[in-house]
């Protein structure tokens, strides 16, 4: 199985519609495979933290099984329209 | 305020040996072991983190931490002043390792519990903890987070 950072990015894009994901690889920051990723998606609208968070968990559940450390942002179009506004 | 919040981030989260050490250990951390063997079991991690209030599974211990993620969950409950807190570390026992990751449906650690619920992990606590909600959050578990006191010597020069 694929695990580059392109790979998730596009799975993540489709899975959770979102309308804008970034994947880094952080792998050589950290012992073994890492990855950190932001997604922005009108599907966390209205939905807590964990909740989010477990949308992805879930899109990468396969993927979860092997990657070592997995940090993530999610954040829904308008968290991200103003974060880029600051 | 958020400026100096994310500086306080940045951080917590640029691991380097011996950041985790030299902490303020409070008198109330337990870096709990492996308990009584077989210490996976679905029933013993829900008694695990009902027995405390905050409850933490860590990769190392709070003096300790083994990795910067669990470091930054560390760090952000004493700049909270929470010191009683359980603390578990994952890499005593296998069986806990996988377990709680089963228990909370959850695939990685650090994982932290509130009034035994699962709240998350690092990620999810370092922006409760930016965006104001751990303070609620300790609020509601009847812990006056020490940053509402540095926040009020702020507010009164």
């Amino acid at each position: 199985m694929e695990l580059s950072a392109e790979y998730l990015r596009e799975k993540l894009q489709r899975d959770l519609e979102a309308e804008h994901v970034e994947v880094e690889d952080t792998t050589p920051h950290r012992c073994a495979s890492s990855f950190r990723v932001l997604v922005v998606s009108a599907k966390f609208e209205g939905k807590p933290l964990l909740q989010r968070h477990r949308l992805v968990n879930t899109c990468l559940a396969e993927e979860l099984l092997h990657i070592h450390a997995f940090e993530q942002k999610t954040l829904t179009p308008e968290q991200w329209t103003r974060k880029q506004q600051k | 305020m958020s400026g100096s919040l994310g500086r306080v981030a940045a951080a917590l989260l640029r691991w380097g040996r011996g950041a985790g050490g030299g902490g303020l250990r409070g008198p109330g951390v337990r870096a709990a072991g492996s308990g009584g063997g077989g210490s996976g079991s679905a029933e013993q991690l829900d008694a695990l983190v009902k027995k405390d209030k905050v409850v933490v599974f860590l990769k190392g211990t709070p003096e300790q931490p083994q990795c910067g993620f669990s470091n930054a969950v560390v760090q952000i409950l004493r700049l909270h002043g929470v010191r009683d807190y359980a603390a578990y570390n994952v890499l005593d026992d296998p069986q806990l390792r996988q377990g709680i990751k089963d228990y909370s449906n959850w695939p990685t650690i650090p994982q932290v519990y509130l009034d035994g619920e699962f709240v998350g992990g690092c990620d999810i606590l370092l922006q409760m903890h930016q965006n104001g909600d751990l303070v609620e959050e300790l609020k509601k578990l009847g812990i006056r987070s020490a940053l509402l006191d540095e926040k009020k010597d702020q507010d009164s020069k």
